[in-house]
């Protein structure tokens, strides 16, 4: 009974509530989630309690998705406010933990919406369905005289009204209903309609909490000396001059634990942050680099996969016998396609706090993307059951990807097991651009064909360093990466070709560590697909949008690529220097479609304009899906105008914003988003737009200059 | 060590620390002002933006030693006299942070920008505004905010001027 009550005070304690009333969970997160009530005897059990409405009225949701931006702490409460007939001010939300029993919680692969769309609106509709029922109970009338509205159940023929509150402890004592009726999504008043974020006013008042905020009694700040070539051995540390920087604590040699390797490092602990970094300057390593002074090199790396674009591949899908018949038809085309490894660089640089307490229980406090994944990692790494760590996730300062990788995390749990305090790590921006992981460089090699006039034959051979081989160590070697699927398979991409097609892929090693950013693989893959559909049209002597309409035969997509034709003014005519260039591309369900305007400027063009058309299914919130969009378009257009992550002799040459440059306001160009209301299950929102931006600019500049830009980044002034 | 008397947001703050430790870290680690942020270290995010007498100012780029005793000090947390500014009402209109880490930097450079320019054209926008990275890319987001908050402050300045 002990655990069961402390269990329950825990989650009190974490959802503010005051008493208990109604709380319900779910089950699963497959499309046949069922809703489970949850009563304080069986906390104790592996059930989720996700939703709770306690005798006072307050309505608690436990959001699985932290927030890093994409807007999951509206999005996630909408399910819920839509279904239960309240306010989205009227929820109060409490992020998860990490534990089991709250699923997956991870924000990525643009999945918040797409996976809690039926699971939370069930419970929504269940809890609903229960109060109103204690209602018509307590009145003594029929349910279908009451209804649910703004935290009431109202008898409607009398006008009477019972409070959520005062039905909850009633309501708990009921049957779950198995089939709770959903709403028909044309009486949505919250889901799909325009709504501010609640949470903007914290965010423009300097009070929104961050890890880098986040302050714990006793606790002492890190900074780390990683090796410049990522993996080199310690030779000697001296650290004389270290130790006179005032505020200096301690010179502690370190690890950086990753996935795949875990690399040396000193810390230096200081009693404030600006101290340790102090020292950390001062300090003098010797390194022992062994050979990665030749093997850490980006042209290396490139080279290796030009090697592989001459042989074939390892088969992902073929239809037809491609290679045959590319050999015997006349007009044909072969080109590569290269796209860089890229840093993520979020203006919150990696950061957290870890306190190792005395019993040997774990406590963060951190920005991460995913908390049960966190949680895993920290097990694993500090050889500790769950129970014993627990995990607050802060607000994250934009994460891309980078902040559900946790080396940053595990260099504080190991710092604070050994200083036996409270730890904060924080990062420089010099350890983020020139430490990684990073989104892996990637080659595509592409062949196509047209007869008679038409595209009939096409070939994406896929080649570089896998995530899943990488970090998961998952990939067999005869093995073509399962995540193409997601990406550029043809089941994905939708393009139809006659008498041929072929998916291949070929595995290219590297220890520069990788990792998923913003669309994984689509922002690398994107590229090859859609400039070289562009070619493939040019040969054809065929519009690129009518080629493209050709080969598609899904309703979807050219629905999105009508639409763009009109919203951008496609085939009219064009200013002298001005050329318009299309991409299309589905990732994470959502179909996004750009076209972007360029004007030939001295040496390179200017961008003159970019729509994109999204088809995502059913969305939250409009202005929502834009604001991921308009991102998409300026982080697009950055990863193909700025700077890609290149090693040189083992070291990277980027080290801060000057030679990893963003996109500034000033570069910023018009841009317009259009939304295609499909009533389709929900897509992905935070990652689609990206992938169409970079190809689009390709086929532009083509367009306007004749020149076929393959090879990412390029400089826009000077395109020679 | 040494000892600073500065003021912040027009309050009086004592702090001992090293004379070239960068007001940043002062700010957020001596005086609990948590809103400016590191980004950088380099003055080339402009996360980490205050004003210094009115001035956008690099606090990550400005020893606490080279502040005097009688520079104002403002950051986000003292911009808004107690209400919301004009320039915050409208990010909160046009919806502008996505994750809002760097909307703190943004705001205090579109605030001084107001200052100096009330009326302010895109390329006056621009200028002002380039120093202020923002991954997430609500550019365009900012800069309709900044021309909504122009004329806010427009309005209620006529206003005044009728009465």
């Amino acid at each position: 009974m002990e655990n069961i009550k402390a269990t329950r005070r825990d989650f009190l304690k974490t959802t503010g509530l005051t008493s208990f009333g109604l709380a319900l969970g779910i089950s699963s997160f497959a499309k046949d989630a069922t809703v489970k009530k949850i009563v304080p005897a069986i906390l104790k059990l592996e059930i989720n309690p996700f939703i709770v409405i306690d005798t006072a009225g307050n309505i608690t949701i436990i959001n699985p998705r932290p927030d890093m931006g994409q807007g999951s702490t509206q999005a996630v409460p909408s399910l819920l406010a839509e279904e239960l007939e309240v306010s989205l001010d009227q929820v109060k939300i409490a992020q998860s933990d990490g534990k089991d029993k709250y699923g997956n919680q991870t924000s990525g692969g643009s999945s918040s919406v797409r996976s809690l769309w039926e699971p939370i609106r069930k419970a929504g509709a269940a809890a609903r369905e229960m109060l109103t029922e204690a209602a018509a109970k307590r009145w003594n009338v029929p349910v279908s005289e009451c209804s649910a509205k703004d935290g009431a159940i109202i008898h409607n023929p009398t006008g009477r009204s019972l409070g959520f509150g005062e039905l909850a402890d009633d309501a708990s004592k009921l049957e779950v209903p198995k089939n709770p009726k959903l709403k028909d999504p044309k009486d949505f008043k919250i889901i799909g309609k325009y709504n501010k974020r609640l949470d903007v006013p914290e965010r423009v008042t300097g009070k929104a909490v961050y890890g880098l905020d986040v302050d714990i009694p006793g606790m002492v700040y890190a900074a780390i000396l990683h090796s410049p070539s990522l993996h080199g051995k310690i030779i000697s540390i001296d650290d004389a001059e270290t130790k006179k920087v005032k505020g200096v604590l301690k010179v502690v040699k370190t690890e950086r634990p990753m996935p795949h390797r875990t690399s040396e490092a000193v810390a230096v602990i200081g009693t404030n942050w600006w101290a340790a970094l102090k020292g950390k300057k001062a300090l003098n390593v010797k390194w022992d680099n062994g050979d990665l002074e030749k093997t850490l090199s980006t042209d290396k790396y490139f080279a290796e996969t030009y090697e592989a674009a001459k042989k074939d591949g390892i088969n992902y899908e073929e239809k037809g016998d491609f290679s045959a018949k590319y050999a015997s038809v006349e007009k044909k085309l072969e080109a590569n396609y290269e796209t860089p490894f890229l840093a993520h660089a979020p203006i919150e640089p990696e950061n957290a706090i870890v306190h190792v307490k005395d019993d040997g229980s774990v406590e963060i406090w951190a920005p991460i993307q995913g908390p049960d994944w966190a949680l895993r990692d920290v097990c694993a790494y500090m050889k500790v059951a769950p129970e014993k760590v627990k995990i607050n996730v802060t607000l994250l300062g934009g994460a891309f990807g980078r902040k559900a990788y946790h080396d940053f995390l595990l260099e504080a749990c190991h710092l604070s097991r050994e200083l036996k305090k409270p730890v904060k790590v924080i990062w420089t921006r010099e350890d983020d651009i020139s430490q990684g992981p990073y989104r892996p460089g990637m080659l595509s090699h592409m062949q196509g064909f047209v007869e008679n006039g038409s595209i009939t034959g096409y070939h994406h051979h896929a080649i570089g360093e896998s995530i899943v081989g990488q970090v998961f160590k998952g990939l067999k070697s005869d093995e073509a990466d399962p995540w193409l699927s997601e990406e550029i398979s043809m089941n994905n991409n939708k393009y139809t070709f006659p008498a041929a097609s072929k998916i291949s892929w070929t595995n290219v090693k590297t220890d520069i560590p990788i990792v998923w950013w913003r669309s994984v693989y689509a922002s690398n893959f994107g590229w090859g697909q859609e400039c070289f559909i562009d070619e493939l049209a040019h040969l054809a002597g065929k519009d690129p949008l009518k080629a493209r309409m050709e080969l598609i035969k899904d309703d979807r997509f050219k629905k999105v690529l009508e639409t763009l034709a009109e919203k951008a003014a496609w085939g009219e005519k064009l200013s002298e220097g001005q050329g318009k260039g299309i991409a299309v591309f589905k990732s994470f369900d959502s179909i996004s479609a750009t076209c972007i305007t360029v004007t030939k400027k001295d040496q390179g063009v200017s961008i003159d304009k970019v729509v994109t058309v999204i088809d995502c299914g059913y969305y939250v919130n409009p202005d929502n899906v834009k604001a991921q969009t308009e991102g998409n378009i300026v982080m697009g257009i950055t990863a193909a105008i700025k700077d890609g992550i290149t090693f040189t002799n083992g070291v990277c040459d980027q080290s801060n914003y000057h030679q990893y440059n963003i996109m500034r306001l000033n570069e910023t160009p018009k841009m317009e988003i259009h939304i295609v209301d499909s009533g389709a299950n929900p897509g992905g929102v935070g990652e689609p737009g990206l992938p169409p931006i970079a190809p689009a600019l390709g086929n532009a500049i083509f367009a306007a200059t004749g020149k076929r830009m393959r090879k990412l980044p390029f400089d826009i002034n000077n395109l020679a | 060590m040494a000892n600073y008397n500065l003021i912040v947001n027009n309050k009086k703050v004592k702090v001992d620390v090293e004379p070239d430790m960068p007001l940043l870290w002062v700010l957020r680690d001596f005086a609990d002002l948590k809103g400016t942020k590191f980004g950088c270290g380099m003055a080339l995010c402009g996360a980490c933006t205050v004003h210094l007498d009115g001035q956008p100012a690099r606090s990550c780029q400005t020893p606490v030693s080279s502040v005097s005793k009688t520079t104002k000090i403002t950051t986000i947390e003292g911009i808004g006299d107690g209400k919301l500014h004009a320039i915050q009402q409208a990010w909160i209109e046009e919806q502008v942070p996505q994750c809002g880490y760097c909307q703190s930097g943004q705001i205090m450079s579109a605030v001084a920008l107001l200052k100096e320019k009330p009326s302010p054209t895109d390329e006056e926008i621009d200028s002002a505004m380039s120093g202020n990275l923002c991954r997430c890319g609500t550019y365009d987001r900012i800069r309709r905010a900044i021309h909504r908050a122009a004329d806010t402050i427009k309005v209620s300045e006529k206003g005044i001027g009728k009465n």
